[in-house]
């Protein structure tokens, strides 16, 4: 089978786009590289799809000619999920606004304070230090 | 009948909290119904028990991997379930009167489930099953022992006692695996009666062995027991006495008999079941507490049990379980005698305690004989299993130790070691009754109130039992030969029996005796003594230091590499996408021999086009400006779609297009125009050699992927399949509805949880009740209006030529929405396409008139929307079940009504309804329509509206001129809850 190069590389070049968008910290545009690669993702699927052919109706297009419908339907799949995660992600970039006047996706502020305790050789909070004694007292009593 | 007496435990378990809460601490009498049934049913077993039959019961659970709910009750299975159910039965029935003051209904449920949970473990032939059972034992006593999570003593104890046992249950899963792999079944008597030989079975008995010792808490792993003390006293008096530590106990007796000649066992059971009895002793003369000193005392006799069990003679055998036999009576009694002292006098401290005999004489005679029992003095039950014990180790000393290999200076020091043991015992059992009921001087009298009748009446009944049991001999003797009949090895045991004649044993006992005795007497001496002894760090300081390595460790690991930066954890995602997938190119051999370059002319240029807006769209500072292009690039690959012959695709891709623009625009009206703006930084080229080498190799991937395909694709059948079970001419339809609708409806929950997540980050708690009915507002007001809520508008607001063009398209565009959902299942269209064209003529309302037309457009809640299409699409899917069908499978319907099939007229024969073919997964797929209309709409009421009400209430940011940033909301933190008002309603567009 010979693959379409152009359409690799249409795909190629989106997902290019689309992760250097990701990895940015503004969360719209972040939302804009997932759209951008998901796009690309969906042209891979069709890339490997196999040859272009005529749509997959019954009585259309005769069953030799005809373009395989599975990746279709997963790709269909793909693209309304896409629309409700964008949806869900330009409303958190909304919000952010809302709450911070900007949308950059702060570092986390509990993963520092891990740092923290690993330099200073510390347990986690949620450690509690058992001590038996001989007399086992301290396990049994408070 | 054993798997409805399980039942019932678990039932009469749930019932726990509202019998707690109806009727208290008497719902313990309920509970305790269930185990004496039990125990009234094993009795009933008795004659074909001792007759030398099994009780089976089977029932079939996951046949493949060979897990069957075997119960199998032997005579050994059969003794441990009597004591199971008979100790468990009357500490419930304690349990009455111990928790009079207030009964945690938690405690009530977890103890009855822990009985049912226990029944199993000791009545269970598979051994996956067994190991369940075994945790199960093992979550319940955690739950009990932290009865109380807020004090630290319970935490800890609770968390001990699950990481210890967990971890030797785990060695022991491994070795119930190798088991099943080697015998080729899981069941104990099958792996018993033929069992596997070779290092492989050796290691896995030894990795049962080591699940069992931690279980029974022996050396190194008993320092949990003690420290579950920190449980209820009748909790305890079962669990950490007589019945869940037993577990051990009957396992090792259980294999032993086969796996005892393994290399190791009997190093391991020798050596720490003596060490444990002896450092068990050792220490239970120290305790001061009258339940720690019986802890350590049963962390003594366990050692003592587990090495009379596992040593697999005849003799042993037979003793170690008339011992546990023995112990479960005697251990159960002191206990509960201890809660009783407990509650009567308020403290279990046996330096404050004096004169309880006085005022508690029957408790204290029959306390008096379970402590005789447990130290070995005639005429108890404790007695005469002591008698056999010893003489069952006098065996070993014998030429060929008894058929186990053993030399006599070993068995010598062995003997000598459980004599040592028992001098121990005899001590910590005279100080246990000594300080519980005796006279002592210069101590000042505490109060002790008389225990009501039916509070003592468990531990008589169980302390007579001890002293019955030592006049039992002959029948005992005879109910237990037949285990020792199992054992290849040794000698046969003289039995259980008050007097064998003047003989080494009763020797080794009288010398125990008087020793024992001895140290009691010298007491204050011996305390000095153990004053003087090194502190060694034990197995339970190792334990703490060992996990707070793990913490420690777990911190580290976690401060490298959770560095809650995002852009830090896509970027290794990607990174590690090049590395693997992409580093596996430079391993491909078989290139794709050709590639079609192109496939069209338009092909190629709508890609260009593509790649130029992706290009600027990565690179562009304006927020409206990014996001045409990326639109761009989106109805770009709508047309690729086209080309490859996928007009659904290509219809739902524009769609989905057009509406996820409409719902940006809504939101970027109140955003900034420029995006943040970055330095430019050195991580900016890193990132863009990872876009290049991500986009890159995933292009390469596609091209060797596709070329690399040897297999049929599993859509070859899909021609006939959409026809012939799906009755569908469009195959990609069919797919969505039918043959692989669980996808479906995968996505559709996806789709409906996206819309929930959208609706409460801008309404933030409830949605409900947004919608306001069309208010009765006189008629006049609509009139003259191509919109009926554009009265409301700000007139400078208004356009009448999109009002107009609206009030033609929302008609029609509905009826083609309901066209593209009806002629989907043979043509392009479907559930998907249908329900976003008519989601768009609902924007389209909001867009030309404000929320209000939308309300007049949908007025219900998009929630009811979801719901009601969730629904009708599981509903769809599951009829067919219950027609006995299978889910999702399709039906076909071929109806024609007579005489509206064609209508006559004089220019000819029209087809007016003509054969209809219906088909049942359009039922599915109107669910389908029906939740995207929902979502569509929920987007529009939240974004849209949801964002001008926000507007109006000053609570939307404000993006500040010439900036990147915008004002947070006045109300910022601490949002009100917004209400959909009518009041000054000024619908606004965007």
């Amino acid at each position: 089978m010979s693959p379409n190069l152009t359409l690799a590389i249409i795909a190629g070049a989106l997902i290019a786009c689309g992760v250097y968008l990701i990895t940015e910290r503004s969360l719209s545009r972040i939302l804009m590289g997932v759209l951008l690669a998901g796009n690309g993702v969906n042209l891979l699927f069709i890339v490997a799809s196999g040859p272009a052919g005529g749509p997959p109706l019954i009585g259309v297009t005769p069953r030799e000619e005809m373009a395989d419908p599975l990746p279709q339907a997963m790709v269909l799949t793909a693209i309304v999920i896409a629309l409700a995660t964008a949806a869900f992600v330009v409303t958190m970039a909304y919000r952010s606004f809302q709450l911070n006047g900007h949308d950059e996706v702060a570092d986390d502020v509990e993963d520092n304070r891990i740092r923290e305790l690993a330099k200073a050789d510390e347990a986690s909070d949620s450690f509690e230090e058992i001590r038996f004694t001989d007399t086992g007292a301290d396990v049994v009593s408070e | 009948m054993l798997s409805v007496i399980v039942i019932a435990h678990v039932v009469v378990a749930l019932c726990a909290p509202w019998l707690a809460r109806t009727i208290g601490a008497r719902g313990y009498l309920i509970m305790a119904v269930v185990p004496a049934a039990a125990f009234g049913w094993l009795l009933t077993l008795a004659p074909a028990i001792t007759a030398g039959e099994s009780h089976l019961e089977s029932y079939s659970w996951i046949g493949r991997l060979g897990v069957a709910i075997d119960f199998r009750i032997g005579l050994l299975q059969w003794l441990l379930a009597l004591i199971v159910t008979g100790v468990g039965a009357l500490v419930l029935f304690y349990c009455r009167w111990y928790f009079e003051a207030g009964a945690n209904a938690r405690t009530m449920g977890v103890l009855t489930a822990f009985a049912a949970a226990m029944l199993g473990l000791v009545t269970v032939d598979n051994l996956v099953m067994l190991y369940v059972f075994w945790e199960l034992t093992t979550v319940f006593s955690y739950l009990l022992i932290g009865y109380d999570p807020t004090r630290r003593a319970n935490r800890a104890a609770a968390m001990t006692a699950l990481i210890v046992t967990t971890t030797g249950g785990l060695a022991m899963l491994i070795g119930i695996v190798s088991f099943g792999v080697l015998a080729g079944t899981f069941s104990l008597a099958a792996i018993l009666a033929q069992p596997p030989t070779g290092v492989v079975a050796g290691a896995a008995a030894l990795l049962m062995l080591v699940g069992a010792l931690s279980k029974s808490a022996l050396v190194p792993f008993h320092f949990w027991l003690p420290g579950a003390m920190a449980a209820p006293t009748p909790i305890s008096a079962y669990l950490h006495a007589a019945a869940m530590v037993k577990a051990g106990v009957y396992l090792v007796a259980a294999l032993s008999p086969a796996f005892a000649a393994v290399p190791g066992w009997r190093l391991a059971v020798g050596l720490l079941g003596a060490t444990t009895m002896i450092l068990g002793g050792w220490r239970a003369l120290r305790q001061n507490d009258l339940k720690l000193l019986l802890a350590y005392g049963t962390v003594s006799q366990l050692g003592f049990m587990v090495l009379l069990s596992g040593f697999g003679t005849r003799a042993t055998v037979f003793a170690g379980v008339a011992m546990l036999i023995g112990h479960a009576l005697f251990k159960s009694t002191l206990f509960l005698v201890v809660g009783v002292i407990d509650h009567s006098t308020g403290t279990r401290d046996l330096t404050r305690l004096t004169g309880v005999a006085r005022r508690l004489p029957v408790l204290a005679v029959v306390a008096g004989l379970a402590a005789a029992s447990m130290a070995g003095l005639p005429p108890t039950l404790g007695f005469i299993a002591k008698e056999s014990a010893l003489e069952s180790l006098t065996y070993l000393l014998g030429p060929g130790g008894d058929g186990t290999e053993m030399t006599p200076l070993v068995a010598a020091l062995l003997l000598a070691s459980i004599v040592v043991g028992s001098v121990f015992t005899v001590a910590y059992s005279l100080r246990w009754w000594w300080g519980a009921f005796a006279d002592k001087r210069d101590v000042p009298k505490p109060d002790v109130h008389q225990p009501a009748f039916g509070f003592v009446l468990a531990p008589l009944l169980l302390g007579l039992a001890c002293g019955v049991g030592g006049l039992l001999g002959e029948p005992l003797t005879a109910l237990l030969q037949p285990l020792a009949a199992g054992v290849a090895v040794g000698e046969k045991s003289h039995g259980l029996a008050l007097w064998h004649g003047w003989t080494l044993p009763l020797g080794l006992s009288l010398l125990a005796i008087t020793l024992g005795v001895l140290m009691f007497w010298q007491r204050a001496a011996i305390t000095q003594v153990q004053a003087t002894f090194p502190k060694v760090p034990g197995a339970d300081e190792l334990y703490t230091a060992a996990m707070k390595r793990v913490d420690t460790l777990a911190v580290e690991v976690t401060a490298r590499t959770q560095r809650g930066s995002l852009g830090n954890y896509t970027s290794i995602v990607l990174a590690v996408v090049v590395l693997l997938a992409g580093g596996s190119l430079l391993f491909t051999v078989h290139w794709p021999a050709s590639v079609t370059p192109f496939d069209s002319v338009p092909q190629l240029l709508i890609g260009a086009v593509m790649i130029v807006a992706a290009g600027l769209a990565a690179t562009s500072r304006g927020r409206v400006r990014a996001l045409l292009l990326v639109g761009v690039t989106g109805y770009g690959t709508a047309l690729l779609f086209l080309l490859h012959g996928g007009p659904d695709l290509a219809l739902t891709q524009v769609l989905v297009e057009t509406v996820s623009l409409v719902v940006f625009v809504m939101v970027l009206r109140r955003l900034p125009k420029y995006f943040t703006n970055r330095p430019l930084s050195s991580n900016r080229w890193w990132r863009v050699v990872l876009a290049a080498l991500v986009g890159g190799s995933l292009a390469l991937l596609a091209l060797v992927a596709s070329a690399a395909r040897v297999a049929v694709p599993v859509s070859v059948d899909y021609y006939e399949a959409a026809y012939t079970f799906g009755y569908g001419k469009n195959i990609v339809n069919v797919t969505l509805v039918d043959t692989r609708a669980w996808d479906t409806i995968g996505e559709l929950s996806v789709l409906v949880i996206a819309a929930t997540g959208v609706a409460s980050l801008i309404f933030l708690r409830s949605r409900v009740q947004r919608v306001q009915g069309r208010e009765a507002e006189p008629a006049s007001a609509a009139q003259g209006l191509w919109l009926r809520a554009s009265g409301a508008l700000d007139p400078g607001s208004r356009s009448l030529i999109f009002e107009v063009v609206t009030r033609i398209m929302f008609s029609l565009m509905m009826i083609v929405s309901l066209y593209l959902l009806i002629a989907g299942h043979n043509a392009p269209g479907g559930g998907f396409a249908g329900g976003l064209v008519a989601g768009l003529a609902l924007m389209i309302r909001y867009l030309a008139a404000g929320r209000r037309e939308l309300d007049e457009a949908a007025p219900f809640d998009a929630g009811r929307l979801l719901g009601a299409g969730l629904a009708l699409s599981v509903l769809s899917a599951v009829t067919p079940a219950l027609l006995g069908g299978k889910i999702f499978q399709s039906y076909d319907l071929r109806l024609v009504i007579p005489g509206w099939e064609y209508l006559q007229t004089p220019w000819g024969t029209w087809t007016l309804f003509g054969e209809m073919h219906l088909v049942s997964s359009t039922v599915f797929d109107i669910g389908v329509y029906l939740i995207v209309i929902g979502v569509v709409l929920d987007l529009t009421r939240s974004l849209g509206a949801g964002i001008d009400i926000q507007t109006e209430q000053d609570q939307a940011p404000v993006p500040q001129p010439e900036s990147t940033r915008a004002t947070p909301a006045s109300g910022s933190d601490e949002q009100q809850v917004l209400r959909y008002t009518t009041s000054g309603d000024q619908g606004a567009r965007p």
